[in-house]
C-alpha cells in the first residue's frame, strides 16, 4: 500500500495531466490502471487525499454536481515558477527559509561579471 | 556593583553603534570570513548580554555586593521573608526593563524560528509533487524547468539540494560541481542558523541601524565562505561562470517570458562594468589570506568579547579591584 504522500502525488499527476475535472471514482479508476500498486484502492482513500490536497490549496471541489468533481487549483508549471520564485529571492521573504547559490549578486552586478569574464576569455 | 553596571552599559553602547560600523567598513574580512562571521556573533552576543547585564546589575546593585548575592536577597524580598531595604521604582524599573528585553530578543527568536521551519514545510511539500529525486545524486531533487537554479532546502532532520533541469544542461559538469560544493557548504556549516540569529536580532531592534549591518555583512561572508569551500573543487574561472550564469537567470523572469531588461543589456556591452560585491571582488583578484598573528589577534578580540561580560555579570566586583 503506497503511502499518503506517494497517493498525493499521483493524484496532482493525474489531475495536471487530465484536460477536465475528474471524480474520486475517475481517479480510483486511474490510479489502478497506473498499477503502481495492484491492490484493490478505495473510494474512500481517494476522497481522504483528495481533502487533504483540498485543504493544501491544490486542488478544487466542484460542489454543484454530484459526485463532486475535482480539479488541480493551478498548473504545474504555475506551482514550479511559484517555488522558483522563492528560490530566486524574488519572492516577499528575504529570509533564511533557503539558501540561494547567488545570494547577494544583483543583476547589473551578473551583467558586468559576465562582461569581465568574457573579455577575460577573448584574450 | 554600580561601576560594573556603568561599564556593561559603556560596552553595550559601544558594541551597538562603533563597532558595527568600523567592522562593516573593514577591508580585512574577505581576506578572513570565519573569523569576521566569529567576531560578528561576538559582537551580537556580548551586545545583547551586555545591554541586558547593565540594566540588571544596576538594577540589583542596592541588594548586595555581587549579582548572586543581590539575587537571593531579591528573592527573599519577593518571598518576604527578610526584611531588607526595597531597591526602590527606579531599580525596580531598570530591573523589569532588562526581563522584558530578554524576554522580547528570545521570543523575536523563537517567532522568526517557527515561521522559518512553517514556510519550508510548506516548499518541501510542493517539492515532493513537483520534484524527482536525482539519479546520481544523493539528497538532491531535481525541478523541471529550463531556468538554471540551485538552491538547498535546510532542515533538522535532512536537509535537501534542489537544481533545476536548466542548470544540469547548461553548466558543465565542473560548474555544477562548483554550485554543489557552494551549497552543500552552506548545510554543512548550518549558515541557514547563522542567518536566522541574525534575523531575528535585527527583527528585534529594528530601530538599530547597525542591526540591519550586520545581517547584511554576516549574508556577504557566508557567501565568502561557500566559494572557499567550492574552490576547494573546482578554479577561480569555473566558479565564477556558474554564478554568472545562475545570477543571469535570477534576473530574467522565471517564468521564462522575458530576457533580461533592456538596461542590464546596456550595461553588458560595458566591458569592466563595476562589481560592487566583495563577494565577486575577491573571485575576481584573488586576495590573500590574513596573516597568522592577525587572525589570532581577531580571535583574541572574539574571545575577549564573549568572555568580558559574562565574567563580569558573575562576578561584578572584580571591577573594583
Amino acid at each position: 500500500m503506497a503511502s499518503l504522500g506517494d497517493l498525493e502525488r499521483s493524484v496532482m499527476d493525474l489531475l495536471w495531466d487530465s484536460a477536465e475535472p475528474l471524480t474520486a471514482n475517475d481517479l480510483r479508476d486511474d490510479l489502478a490502471a497506473l498499477g503502481t500498486d495492484a491492490k484493490e484502492l478505495a473510494v474512500t482513500t481517494v476522497l481522504t487525499v483528495l481533502a487533504r490536497l483540498e485543504k493544501k490549496g491544490l486542488v478544487i471541489r466542484e460542489r454543484t454536481t454530484r459526485p463532486h468533481r475535482y480539479t488541480a487549483s493551478s498548473s504545474r508549471e504555475d506551482h514550479t515558477v511559484g517555488l522558483l520564485n522563492e528560490a530566486l529571492g524574488t519572492a516577499q521573504d528575504r529570509e533564511a527559509v533557503l539558501a540561494r547559490f547567488i545570494g547577494g549578486i544583483s543583476a547589473d552586478e551578473a551583467a558586468s561579471l559576465r562582461a569581465i569574464l568574457d573579455t577575460v576569455k577573448s584574450a | 556593583m554600580l561601576l560594573t553596571s556603568y561599564f556593561l552599559a559603556a560596552l553595550a553602547i559601544a558594541l551597538a553603534w562603533p563597532t558595527p560600523l568600523a567592522l562593516s567598513k573593514a577591508k580585512w574580512t574577505s581576506r578572513a570570513p570565519v573569523q569576521a562571521v566569529l567576531l560578528w556573533q561576538a559582537i551580537a552576543l556580548a551586545g545583547g548580554l551586555s545591554m541586558i547585564g547593565s540594566m540588571l546589575v544596576w538594577g540589583l546593585s542596592p541588594l548586595g555586593d555581587d549579582l548572586i548575592s543581590a539575587l537571593l536577597a531579591g528573592w527573599n524580598l519577593i518571598l518576604g521573608q527578610q526584611d531588607a531595604e526595597y531597591p526602590g521604582i527606579v531599580h525596580l524599573f531598570a530591573l523589569s526593563t532588562a526581563f522584558l528585553f530578554a524576554l522580547h530578543l528570545v521570543l523575536t527568536l523563537a517567532r522568526a524560528a517557527w515561521r522559518t521551519t512553517r514556510q519550508r514545510a510548506k516548499h518541501r511539500q510542493l517539492l515532493k509533487l513537483l520534484s524527482n529525486p536525482s539519479e546520481t545524486r544523493p539528497n538532491t531533487l531535481v525541478l523541471e524547468h529550463d531556468l538554471p537554479v540551485a538552491y538547498c532546502v535546510p532542515g533538522i532532520a535532512q536537509s535537501v539540494t534542489v537544481l533545476s533541469r536548466g542548470l544540469l544542461t547548461q553548466l558543465s559538469a565542473e560548474e555544477q560541481a562548483a554550485v554543489i560544493a557552494h551549497e552543500s557548504s552552506h548545510l554543512d556549516q548550518r549558515h541557514d542558523l547563522l542567518i536566522l540569529a541574525f534575523t531575528a536580532w535585527h527583527e528585534a531592534l529594528p530601530w538599530l541601524p547597525t542591526s540591519k549591518l550586520a545581517l547584511e555583512a554576516v549574508r556577504q561572508l557566508i557567501e565568502m565562505l561557500a566559494d572557499d569551500k567550492a574552490l576547494e573543487q573546482v578554479n577561480r574561472k569555473t566558479l565564477l561562470t556558474a554564478i554568472v550564469t545562475v545570477a543571469a537567470a535570477a534576473a530574467s523572469d522565471p517564468a521564462g517570458m522575458q530576457q533580461p531588461s533592456s538596461t542590464n543589456a546596456a550595461q553588458v556591452g560595458i566591458p569592466g562594468g563595476e562589481v560592487s560585491s566583495r563577494r565577486l571582488k575577491r573571485l575576481l583578484t584573488p586576495e590573500p589570506p590574513l596573516r597568522k598573528p592577525q587572525r589570532g589577534v581577531v580571535l583574541a578580540c572574539t574571545i575577549l568579547l564573549l568572555t568580558c561580560p559574562t565574567v563580569l555579570l558573575i562576578a561584578p566586583r572584580l571591577l573594583v579591584w
